[in-house]
Parts: C-alpha cells; sequence; structure tokens
C-alpha cells in the first residue's frame, strides 16, 4: 500500500517535471541543441588536429564522449532546477502533502532522465549524419545507450544534493561547471587520455566518465581493449553513487528550512 | 469518551531557534473551530515561520503543536491530509495549465484519476477560473495566481486551512473577491488561520488575533478588545490657522487628557475616554469661545493605532 503510493506520488512528479522540461523553451533549447552545436564544433575544430591520434575518422571517437558530457550537463540540470521549485515555494507545497518524501527526488532525477533519452537519441541522429556509424549492431548500441542514461541519473543525484545545499538556481548552475568540466575534459571524453601528462593520466583513467565513455566506444564500435571492464566499473559507480547520494538528498529535503 | 476538541490548532510554548537566531519564544496561540484566526505581526516578526512549524514543514526546537486534534510533531503525514497551506508567493508552476494543477495535487491526495478531475473543475469554477483553466498559469494575472494558490489548497477539503498573506501585492477589488471565497469557506465550516499586514483585513475577517513581534506573542483578542485596549477615542477638529494656538489653550483649561497639535494639516486631536460626551462638549466650549470648526469628528482607535501601539518599540513590553 505504502509502496503502491510512493510509486504512484513519483510517477506524478515525474510528469509535472517531464512536461517542466519540455514546455520551457529555453530548457529544452538548453538541452537538445546546446549538445548538437558542441558535437559540430568539436569535430569540425578539433578533427583535423586530434583526429590521426584516434584511430579513423574523429566522429567515431567524438559522440560517445559528446553523449558521457551530455549526461553530465543534463545531470546539472537537476540541481538547477530543484533550487528553482524551492525559490518559488513549490518545494513548500509538496512538502505541505502527504505524499512519500523521497517522491519529488525520485521524480525530478528520473524525469530528468526521460529529457537525456530524448537528447540522447537526437545527438544520435546528429551523430550519424557527420559520419558516425555503430559497427556491433543495435542491441548493442541500445546496451550504450542504457548505460549512458544510468550514468546520468547517478549523476543527478549528486546534483540534486548540490541544489538543495545551495539552494540558489543561479549559484548552483555556476557550481555545476566548477565540478562537471573537469570530470568531462580531463577524461577520455574529446582525446585519448595517453597524451595527457602522467599524473592527469591516472585522474583521467580511473575517473568515472571515461568508464562510461569507453563502454559506450566498446559497445558501438568494439576494438576497446578490456571493453566489458568498463561497463562493470559503469554499473559499478552509477551504483555507488546513487548508494551514497540518494539517502544525502533525501536528508538534506528532510532537513529543509 | 470521544472528547470533541474545541480548537483546530493549540500551539503550546512553541520556539524555534536558527543558530543563535532566536525566531520565536514560547509562543502559545489557539484557533478555536470554524473560525479565522489572525496572525498579525511586522516583517520579520515570526509569522511565517510560525505557519512552517503548524503546516509541518519546520520542526520546532521546543514545544508543542496540535491541529485539527493531531500531534503535528509527532505525526505528520497524518497532519498533512487534514490542512492546506497557502504561500506567500501563490507556489503554482508556471508551466502548467490550471487545471493540470488542480489535477496534479488531487492525484497527490491519492484520489481518483476522475475524481481528481472533477474536484479540479469544481474549484475552478467556484474560484472563477473556467476561462482560463487550460492556460498555463505563466499568463495568469496576480489576482489568478492566489486564486489558483488556493484551489491547490482546498482539494483535499481540508479542515484547517493556513493561508500566508495571501493577498498581499493584490489590488482591492481582486482582495475583496479573495475575502469572500475565505468567508465562503469559513461558513462551510474550515478553520482558518490567516497571516496578514493589513490589518483591516483583519478586522474584516478575523474572529480573533494575536499580534507577535519579535518571535514574542504580544497581544491577543478580538478586534474590539484590541481596540479597546488602547483606551481611548480621539475627537479630532480642524479649525482656521489664526485660531488654532486660540483653540488649543481652551480645550487645555478644559480637559484633561492628551492634546496634539498639527499645524501644518491645522488639526487638533484628543484623546477621551468617554467619547460622545467630550465630543458635545468640546462642541458647545467652541460655540461659546465663537470658534468655528472646518471639521469636527470622533474615530475610534484602528487596528493601525494598536499595531503601532504595541510593535516596534524596542525593550518595552506591549502589556505595561
Amino acid at each position: 500500500m505504502s509502496l503502491l503510493s510512493t510509486f504512484s506520488d513519483t510517477i506524478q512528479i515525474i510528469k509535472r517535471n517531464v512536461r517542466r522540461n519540455f514546455r520551457i523553451p529555453q530548457l529544452l533549447v538548453f538541452s537538445s541543441i546546446q549538445p548538437v552545436i558542441f558535437l559540430l564544433l568539436f569535430n569540425y575544430v578539433f578533427g583535423g588536429a586530434v583526429g590521426g591520434n584516434t584511430g579513423g575518422s574523429y566522429i567515431n571517437f567524438l559522440l560517445p564522449g559528446i553523449l558521457a558530457q551530455t549526461a553530465l550537463f543534463g545531470a546539472i540540470q537537476t540541481g538547477v532546477g530543484l533550487a528553482e521549485d524551492l525559490g518559488k515555494g513549490v518545494i513548500d507545497r509538496l512538502r505541505s502533502l502527504p505524499i512519500a518524501r523521497s517522491a519529488v527526488l525520485t521524480g525530478r532525477t528520473l524525469a530528468d532522465m526521460v529529457r537525456n533519452t530524448f537528447v540522447v537519441l537526437i545527438m544520435g541522429i546528429a551523430g550519424t549524419v557527420l559520419g558516425f556509424r555503430a559497427t556491433e549492431g543495435p542491441l548493442r548500441v541500445i546496451a550504450a545507450v542504457a548505460l549512458v542514461l544510468v550514468f546520468s541519473h547517478a549523476f543527478s543525484w549528486i546534483s540534486a544534493c548540490i541544489g538543495l545545499a545551495l539552494k540558489d538556481a543561479e549559484t548552483v548552475q555556476v557550481a555545476g561547471f566548477l565540478w562537471v568540466f573537469p570530470l568531462v575534459f580531463a577524461s577520455a571524453v574529446f582525446v585519448p587520455v595517453n597524451t595527457m601528462p602522467t599524473w592527469l593520466q591516472v585522474f583521467a583513467r580511473n575517473q568515472p566518465v571515461t568508464q562510461v565513455v569507453n563502454s559506450v566506444r566498446y559497445l558501438t564500435r568494439g576494438g576497446v581493449p578490456n571493453g566489458p571492464d568498463f561497463i562493470v566499473h559503469t554499473i559499478l559507480w552509477s551504483v555507488g553513487l546513487v548508494i551514497v547520494f540518494a539517502p544525502i538528498a533525501v536528508w538534506q529535503y528532510r532537513k529543509i528550512k | 469518551m470521544y472528547m470533541v476538541k474545541k480548537y483546530a490548532i493549540e500551539v503550546n510554548n512553541v520556539s524555534q531557534n536558527f543558530g543563535n537566531v532566536v525566531a520565536l519564544k514560547n509562543v502559545s496561540i489557539k484557533a478555536e473551530k470554524g473560525k479565522v484566526t489572525g496572525l498579525l505581526g511586522p516583517n520579520g516578526a515570526g509569522k511565517s515561520t510560525l505557519i512552517k512549524i503548524m503546516s509541518t514543514l519546520l520542526k520546532p526546537t521546543s514545544g508543542q503543536v496540535s491541529v485539527d486534534g493531531v500531534n503535528v510533531i509527532k505525526n505528520p503525514k497524518e497532519t498533512r491530509k487534514r490542512i492546506g497551506l497557502a504561500g506567500q508567493f501563490a507556489a503554482v508552476d508556471e508551466f502548467l495549465t490550471g487545471r493540470e494543477t488542480l489535477e496534479m495535487v488531487g492525484r497527490l491526495y491519492h484520489m481518483s484519476k476522475s475524481e481528481s478531475k472533477s474536484r479540479a473543475q469544481e474549484l475552478l469554477e467556484r474560484l472563477d477560473l473556467t476561462d482560463a483553466a487550460d492556460r498555463q498559469t505563466k499568463t495568469y494575472s496576480g489576482g489568478m495566481r492566489r486564486r489558483l494558490d488556493l484551489g491547490a489548497s482546498l482539494v483535499a477539503t481540508p479542515n484547517v486551512l493556513f493561508l500566508d498573506e495571501p493577498t498581499t501585492g493584490l489590488d482591492p477589488r481582486t482582495r475583496l473577491q479573495l475575502w469572500n471565497i475565505i468567508r465562503e469557506l469559513v461558513a462551510q465550516g474550515v478553520s482558518i488561520l490567516l497571516t496578514t499586514q493589513y490589518l483591516e483585513e483583519a478586522d474584516a475577517l478575523a474572529d480573533y488575533m494575536y499580534v507577535i513581534d519579535r518571535g514574542e506573542l504580544i497581544v491577543e483578542g478580538t478586534a474590539e478588545t484590541l481596540k479597546n485596549s488602547l483606551g481611548q477615542d480621539v475627537i479630532e477638529l480642524k479649525v482656521a490657522s489664526n485660531l488654532i494656538l486660540k483653540t488649543k489653550d481652551y480645550l487645555s483649561a478644559n480637559f484633561k487628557s492628551e492634546i496634539t497639535l498639527d499645524e501644518a494639516t491645522r488639526r487638533i486631536s484628543l484623546r477621551t475616554k468617554n467619547g460622545s460626551d467630550d465630543l458635545l462638549k468640546v462642541a458647545q466650549l467652541l460655540k461659546t469661545k465663537n470658534i468655528n470648526t472646518e471639521e469636527l469628528s470622533l474615530h475610534r482607535p484602528s487596528l493601525d493605532d494598536v499595531f503601532l501601539e504595541v510593535t516596534g518599540k524596542p525593550q518595552q513590553e506591549a502589556t505595561s
């Protein structure tokens, strides 16, 4: 009964947030057009210079990376959205209703996952137009997309904690770039890790973003040594992050003043 | 034996500290069932903090709170089923339509799909929002948003309704419209706790009121008793400028009470305990002295006078 009502509460919050994500034009533009622009810029600006080091056409190397970047940038919006709702009193209204405490946060992170699905599809189409080709079959492509979404969902929980801690949408947006940029750039997203200085390679090889990027490369194009290990690492990171950050976020939500 | 509780809200010795800041200090209030109880006070007095505590959004540092017979601190979830809260910011989602907002709230109260649909329609009609029901609320005026926000707090037919400054920033016409809705709710038996900065609003709606300042309760009573507590009516008169000083002297010679003089507006006011008798005496006195008054009036102190008298004076006990 209680589990059932938690589920139904969460569905309502997902519905509300999905509507938000698709009805606020600047959000939709931010989440769909911006990643495409990144894809175009990086492909044509860096492609010539670093393409040679990536073994073939740069777009084949780049698209999995941009997908991971999109997932992380999308996760920032989880915290921004929560801070906005806090500021407008929407969270107070929801907290005064007899609903499950976790529903507001779970509903938010899952709705952001829905938006990310939409964005990943757009990116897939844009990448294909630019010349990206998956060689390992449709099932593996689906697995790759699922992995990116699970990974972005895990990061949404970190973002939720940041949003609830900072409480101001603009600050959360700026803070988002502080923690997301190093993770995105010091990784295998844009360039092969072995082109970096040794000390940075240690970080870049082991941090979660590299795991998901290499998993997607392995699943869509093959030819990645120890490919399955990256998948296992991505899943472990995703589960671990949720186990740590989801309870923290719920605790923060209970303590809102 | 089942005890019928007389009070919709009972707050006993509630204190709230935020770090070193004392937001509420030993506040006790009671709100009768089926009545409007007003909570008045200047900005930052602690009104919203108290509302948050009563509506389960905040756990007090100490004290007891019961709403509709439920212990709010021990049983917040049960409390939430019985209350409605309309905050001062009109927390409606701009990107949802009015209808979607009300239906969502209905679903969150675990009403069935058809039940929440018909309840939404009913509230839209009652709050005069049917024309705008299917527009996103970002196109709504301030008054429409307030009404929708109020509607959202009414979806589950609450026994106790908290209205935190429901008419702040609204034009007089829209304010009257909201007042009428509030009166209708009371007529249906809803108990309402209302905070406001507008004393005329408290005067018009509240059966009983509490004034808090700097986190402490300073006075309570009905509008009448609060006005009477000031104890004095005021006689005000306006005379030609060359007669002001002379008039004041005549009055001083005949009345012991406090007389104030405003030369700019040519008004003299006189505080009095027995208003109508003194008014007659003033009129006779001026007639015998051949002084023509341009205006002569007697008025009761307004709640504003009470408010200014009891709040905002540093380190002074209002009851003294």
